[in-house]
């Protein structure tokens, strides 16, 4: 088959559109190659909702400013320093471009939603959510002219020396093969294959629930560092964050989040609690009870709150299991009732003076005598109904991926690869070390996918 | 009949709760907040009861931003699909609140019904006009008397009026609306006259006649019937106080305050009705209560027959055509009237209250 094509580009979310949509406004003949079906086409991208964008003024819908050094701070806070900072900073400072061209690209943005306030000038909300960006970015690339296939998946992509030769990719039952001038690779990380996810974490990950598209199962990625191009990221991990027990396999995306922890006791399928619920306020430490739940037996937590809390948080997606007593609500939940009472009453009896009790902020009402201590919200759990949750680690991306530069390519032992680039979450590692700053996955994408779009385009010519 | 009736309520009870399951599902996500009335609404609340679902469904505009934008929508397993719930549970609402109710069991999704009313419309106006015939009238009235035509339209604007009434009334009970401010009324209409909930919350519209493409298509043919409407119901309504109180009766010459009003608007609802039905036509069915397609569709032609004919009467108003033209602009328009309360046509007054109601809520919780 000899299909013309100058730029390829493997995934169909934001880092693969953005890179579509730039590359076929310098002239170049685009073609996308999804693993998705039409439906579940956009990757990740489906479930973001913001991005993180600096400005110096008022700026759209973000009020204020938020400075390159705050940004910078903001990101080194999350990751503990493991940050690539000179690819860090230029996403940083390209992102303030990024948001009129994304308008110009058919984003539409709306305020920040209720209940994320604390965002409102750092995060600009998608209308619609990611969803409606996909749909509108794929509505800009075809009238570029940029071809899209679904149901597409890649199953291969010849490294020759330096340089990609040929792609080959599956539709309809049929290998097909396309030689392009320029390659890019958007399609993700591979925290869908679960197989691979428990040889890199270990057999519990068999256990965990996948928080997004079930399409990111990196096949790509592994063909291309089986053929040695250069990768980064720690290959075991990945960011995993608690969500609601009963979430969906796949795709639960956002409903799946439970923010009652910091009002509540959590124990393990023993009854016994395991950490400090009232560390933080909960945006801050859902990532670690991600690892918490991880590290229990099966994998699993148990969420405990009385009647007094239930209003305290946003609503979850499925109703809380109810009962009229611990011990009735522990039988509901298949815990030892017996246990579940000796932990709860423990816990009540720890608890002091909870009058300067306040939801929203690090109020200092904590537990004496106890082990571990609950340093936050600690009131007794004794007002009926009682109402528990379950928990479980819910995986958002993994690590690994492709090491690239400041222009978005990528590289083997022999240096440069002369016409492939990365974009999006398959090069993240890059950047993020560890950890994760809410909205910084789609700058990342949105930058790098421009400037992958810009440079296979260049090439191409 | 009885099993009739058991099994409309079963399905009323479904309707409301497969609203109830993807409302939480909604109020867990948030990401449509910005689109339209609803989500705001949704979001104040972690429960609904049926006047809250009701109120929720008469609100949604059925502009579809937040299904084409919807991470959840089938094949994925939580098969969101908010503006078909809310469509169902809207016109069940409609019927519940109608009065009598079996009439708008009867019209609501019916084309044929309402097409067969229609034509028994025009009937009893010509019967009217062969056996009554006229007094001794001029130009209109020569076919049929004014007197005659009070009679008969009289009434059947005034029960329509009454029926109404009682419907906007049951709703405002069902949804616990509570006394009212004059702001309340004043953003409500501003909602209306501008159609807020169809220009999307970024004023690109709403995505009906080709899927996620945002167009004001739907936002325009709207307008141009509404307005089309109101400036047709003004013609009439100036009319007939040159008719009582300047003893100037019809016919009107051009440059006259029912014709200046009624041939523009004429013009726009006859345009406007062809426009909606035509997009309807490329919109996906499935996104609304299907089983009403079928009474909208005929709703809407009866009204554009309306506007079409008095268009036509008014340019064969002095040939021989003129009267059986009358007989038909007048039977449909009989029609059109007496199915008010019982048709597409109510939802604009229950959609008022609605809007009216959700003012109130906002309004209240900016005086706290």
């Amino acid at each position: 088959m000899n299909k013309h094509v100058d730029v390829l580009i493997i995934g169909g979310g934001n880092a693969a559109l953005c890179a579509a949509m730039t590359a076929a406004e310098a002239g170049a003949k685009v073609f996308i190659l999804e693993s998705a079906p039409k439906a579940y086409r956009g990757g990740n991208s489906r479930h973001t909702r913001n991005f993180r964008c600096m400005h110096s003024e008022p700026l759209s819908v973000l009020v204020d400013s938020y400075s390159e050094e705050e940004y910078f701070a903001d990101l080194m806070k999350v990751t503990d320093g493991k940050t690539d900072e000179h690819l860090a900073r230029l996403a940083i400072r390209s992102s303030e471009e990024c948001l009129p061209w994304m308008q110009e690209h058919g984003v539409r943005f709306q305020p920040s939603l209720s209940g994320t306030l604390s965002l409102a000038r750092t995060n600009a909300f998608f209308m619609g959510g990611g969803k409606s960006l996909v749909n509108a970015y794929y509505r800009t690339a075809q009238k570029l002219g940029v071809e899209v296939l679904y149901d597409a998946p890649v199953s291969h992509v010849e490294v020759n020396g330096d340089a990609v030769t040929w792609v080959d990719y599956e539709h309809k039952g049929q290998t097909q093969r396309v030689h392009p001038k320029a390659v890019i690779v958007a399609s993700g990380g591979f925290q869908a294959d679960t197989d691979w996810l428990a040889r890199a974490w270990g057999p519990a990950a068999k256990n965990f629930l996948i928080r997004g598209t079930p399409y990111n199962r990196g096949v790509v990625l592994a063909d291309l560092l089986e053929q040695g191009v250069q990768s980064v990221g720690d290959p075991t991990q990945c960011h995993a964050v608690a969500i609601d027990g009963r979430a969906p396999k796949f795709d639960g995306g956002i409903v799946t989040r439970l923010d009652c922890v910091p009002f509540s006791v959590v124990v393990n399928k023993d009854a016994q609690r395991f950490y400090d619920e009232g560390e933080d306020v909960w945006p801050k430490r859902y990532a670690i009870w991600g690892r918490l739940v991880a590290a229990q037996p099966d994998q699993v937590g148990y969420v405990v709150i009385d009647a007094k809390s239930l209003e305290l948080f946003m609503p979850s997606v499925f109703p809380p299991i109810k009962a009229d007593s611990i011990e009735e609500l522990a039988t509901k939940m298949g815990l030892p009732a017996d246990k579940l009472r000796e932990t709860v009453d423990n816990f009540n009896a720890a608890c002091g003076d909870d009058k300067n009790f306040h939801p929203t902020e690090l109020d200092g009402v904590s537990t004496t005598g106890i082990s571990p201590a609950k340093t936050n919200w600690a009131r007794p759990i004794n007002q009926a109904p009682y109402y528990g949750y379950s928990l479980r680690t819910g995986v958002t991306f993994t690590y690994l991926g492709l090491k690239v530069d400041e222009n978005a390519q990528c590289s083997n032992s022999n240096g440069p690869i002369k016409n492939l680039w990365a974009a999006g979450e398959t090069m993240a590692g890059s950047i993020l070390g560890q950890g994760y700053l809410a909205g910084y996955g789609m700058t990342i994408g949105t930058v790098f996918g421009r400037i992958a779009g810009r440079e296979a385009a260049k090439h191409a010519k | 009949m009885q099993s009739e009736t058991i099994q409309k309520d079963l399905q009323v009870t479904a309707h409301l709760d497969e609203a109830r399951r993807q409302l939480d599902i909604c109020n867990a996500c948030r990401y449509c907040e910005g689109y339209c009335s609803v989500f705001p609404a949704v979001h104040s609340s972690r429960s609904f009861a049926t006047g809250d679902l009701n109120q929720l469904a008469n609100l949604c505009h059925n502009c579809r931003g937040c299904y084409y934008a919807c991470q959840y929508t089938a094949p994925h397993e939580f098969q969101i699909n908010l503006p078909k719930a809310l469509a169902e549970v809207r016109q069940d609402s409609w019927e519940e609140f109608a009065f009598p109710q079996a009439a708008a069991r009867m019209f609501q999704r019916s084309g044929v019904v309402l097409a067969i009313a229609t034509v028994i419309g025009l009937a009893l106006l010509i019967g009217a006009l062969k056996w009554l015939g006229s007094a001794g009238g001029e130009g209109f009235y020569a076919s049929l008397s004014h007197n005659m035509m009070v009679a008969i339209f009289a009434p059947a604007f005034l029960f329509p009026l009454f029926s109404l009434g009682v419907s906007v009334k049951r709703y405002w009970q069902a949804t616990g609306g509570g006394s009212v401010r004059t702001k309340d009324i004043v953003d409500a209409l501003q909602s209306v006259f501008q159609m807020k909930n169809l220009a999307g919350g970024h004023g690109d519209g709403c995505n009906f006649e080709d899927e996620d493409r945002f167009t004001r298509a739907r936002q325009m043919a709207h307008q141009l019937i509404m307005y089309g409407f109101l400036l047709c119901f003004a013609a009439t309504s100036v009319g007939t106080l040159m008719h009582y109180f300047f003893n100037m009766p019809a016919p009107y010459p051009l440059f006259s305050l029912p014709k200046l009003l009624g041939v523009p608007g004429g013009i726009m609802l006859t345009f406007g009705t062809v426009w909606m039905a035509s997009l309807k036509l490329k919109a996906d069915k499935e996104l609304g209560d299907v089983s009403a397609w079928g009474g909208e569709m005929a709703f809407i032609l009866l009204l554009g027959f309306v506007a079409f004919s008095g268009l036509l009467l008014y340019v064969l108003g002095t040939t021989a055509l003129m009267p059986s033209m009358l007989a038909i602009h007048l039977g449909a328009v009989l029609a059109f009237f007496l199915l008010t309360p019982y048709s597409k046509m109510a939802h604009g007054f229950y959609r008022l209250a609605s809007l009216v109601r959700d003012a109130k809520r906002k309004n209240d919780l900016q005086q706290q």
